[in-house]
């Protein structure tokens, strides 16, 4: 369970995220949608250290994550995937996972990379070829199988749909869905395709300008015709 | 047929050497987009490290161990409380403390070493070997300069390719956000990557002083040859940087035996000219897209 108490962060006078709480409960996918620029991206940062807090605590399953550097959380079970997907072109495939499991300080298995390809086929094709050649919705369910052998107990994902064929979007959100219900995986999900994210998400959370302005059951924003013309655009 | 041996093998010897020093600024310059100017005085440093514990009796090869050691040490120390400083500002800071490192080292060897020429021994002899009754011009040294950078260059590869050390540090190199967030200690990457380069700098200069003299300014040229070796390699690639070397060695080698040796500088200049032309990405640029 990840939990936000009050975070406020910016990157200059203004502020970029301001007061914002949250809690992403065991087993359940928690999205974060508003309008480009909302802060989205900026609280999952936040979360993960690369933009320092101003005020406010972050923790994971009630461990305060305050002082806890970027690099330790992967260990701790935190595994956030960043806006843009953050493949290493330059690697190879199984490169790139490997480097998911050293994240949690462990060896990669023929186990692991067996599990994360079973998940993906198309990746076990391209295993030793450089990262650079996959399409886009191959390259976010290789950072997402990445993220996956870190065996995080929280996953960030930051607009996993953004620039993917609305079919793909569809094939990898069964696919956390289905992670979620049989691993418990928690995950957070930010979007801006709000559409798609509360199709899959238990519950919401929606920015405005750095500020929660509604969050409730995911059902009961997707019905809210106000609230949907206001902030989420669909 | 006896000049065109000799050119080559000169040039071989002499491309190896290159292929070092470019080796040693493209791992840093891919690693943080620093061209790090102090390569040459570190490596000086280091060579007087072995030519004092030489002349005051130990063996070369504890003269050459040590400086390698020096080497490791003196690129460590340099990115952690030099480079370190100014980093996540413009990278063109670091590039000016490098160059302002370069002048406090010259400074530095003067006054700790003096400044006049001393000789540098080099091992296995500085005779050419003979094939029946010609002399060629391979000698032990070359031999030993061959294999030395050649068995370096393969520790590398092992290190980066067969490794999880390496793919932390490739992936550092790559991208360090990424890395960070994948809990690759991003920060003693940067200076392992820093402390190797300098190791591999520290056997250029030995090497490039085998047999020679040293003085606090002997590996200031090589910086020139080194960097043009790493440009005609791309910059970014040490492949690349092997075989700039290699090919820099061998043209160089061609124009001074025929052509006229004092026209090596000149060829140089004309073919980092020619390279940043003709292909400013160098014979190995990717067309991959880097993400800066
Ligand atoms: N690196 C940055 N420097 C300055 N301002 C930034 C930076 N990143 C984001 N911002 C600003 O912070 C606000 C929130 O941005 P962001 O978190 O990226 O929103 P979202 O992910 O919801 O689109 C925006 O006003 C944006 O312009
Ligand atoms: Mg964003």
């Amino acid at each position: 369970m990840l939990t936000v108490d009050n975070l406020s962060a910016g990157y200059g006078p203004v502020p970029a995220l301001d007061d914002v709480s949250l809690t992403a409960g065991h087993g359940e996918i928690t999205a974060v949608l508003g309008a480009n620029g909302a802060g989205k991206t900026t609280l999952l940062r936040t979360i993960s250290g690369l933009v320092r807090a101003r005020s406010g605590t972050v923790s994971l399953d009630g461990r305060p994550l305050t002082g806890v550097s970027t690099e330790d959380l992967p260990a701790l079970g935190l595994a956030h995937v960043p806006e843009g997907r953050g493949v290493l072109a330059e690697l190879t495939v199984e490169e790139n996972l490997r480097l998911g499991a050293l994240g949690s300080r462990r060896k990669t298995t023929a186990a692991d990379l067996r599990r994360i390809y079973d998940l993906f086929p198309v990746l076990a094709e391209r295993g030793t070829g450089l990262a650079h050649v996959l399409s886009g919705g191959e390259r976010q369910m290789l950072v997402i199988g990445r993220a996956l052998l870190s065996r995080p107990k929280v996953l960030l994902l930051d607009e996993p749909s953004l620039g993917l064929a609305p079919k793909v979007v569809v094939q990898i959100f069964e696919l956390l869905r289905g992670l979620v219900r049989d691993d418990g995986l928690t995950v957070v999900l930010v979007e801006q395709n709000a559409r798609s994210a509360l199709s899959i998400a238990d519950h919401g959370v929606v920015l405005n300008l750095g500020k929660v302005v509604v969050r409730d059951d995911a059902a009961t924003l997707a019905a809210d015709d106000g609230l949907r013309h206001a902030y989420l655009g669909f | 047929m006896q000049q065109l041996l000799t050119t080559v093998l000169t040039g071989v010897t002499l491309g190896v050497v290159y292929a070092a020093f470019a080796l040693a600024l493209v791992l840093i310059w891919r690693a943080t987009r620093i061209v790090n100017f102090a390569q040459a005085p570190m490596a000086m440093i280091t060579t007087y490290i072995a030519l004092v514990l030489i002349d005051a009796g130990y063996s070369y090869w504890l003269g050459f161990a040590a400086a390698l050691l020096s080497g490791l040490v003196l690129g460590a120390v340099v990115e952690r409380f030099v480079v370190r400083f100014v980093s996540g500002k413009s990278e063109i800071n670091a590039v000016i403390l490098t160059l302002g490192l370069f002048i406090v080292l010259h400074a530095l060897a003067a006054i700790v070493f003096g400044s006049r020429y001393r000789s540098f021994p080099a091992p296995f002899g500085l005779r050419g070997f003979q094939i029946g009754d010609t002399t060629i011009a391979l000698t032990g040294f070359g031999v030993f300069t061959v294999v030395a950078v050649a068995v370096v260059m393969v520790g590398l590869v092992l290190l980066f390719r067969g490794t999880d050390l390496g793919l932390r540090m490739r992936a550092s190199a790559f991208n360090q956000e990424v890395s960070r967030l994948l809990g690759v200690k991003v920060g003693r990457m940067l200076t392992l990557g820093w402390a190797l380069a300098a190791l591999v700098g520290s056997l250029s200069g030995l090497l490039i002083a085998g047999g020679g003299l040293v003085h606090p300014s002997y590996m200031d040229g090589v910086v020139v040859y080194g960097f043009v070796a790493a440009v005609l390699g791309g910059l970014d690639s040490p492949v690349g940087a092997v075989v700039g070397g290699l090919l820099l060695g061998l043209s160089l080698s061609l124009v001074s035996g025929y052509v006229g040796s004092e026209l090596v500088p000149l060829a140089a200049l004309v073919i980092l000219m020619a390279v940043l032309l003709l292909k400013p990405g160098g014979l190995f640029a990717s067309v991959r897209e880097r993400r800066v």
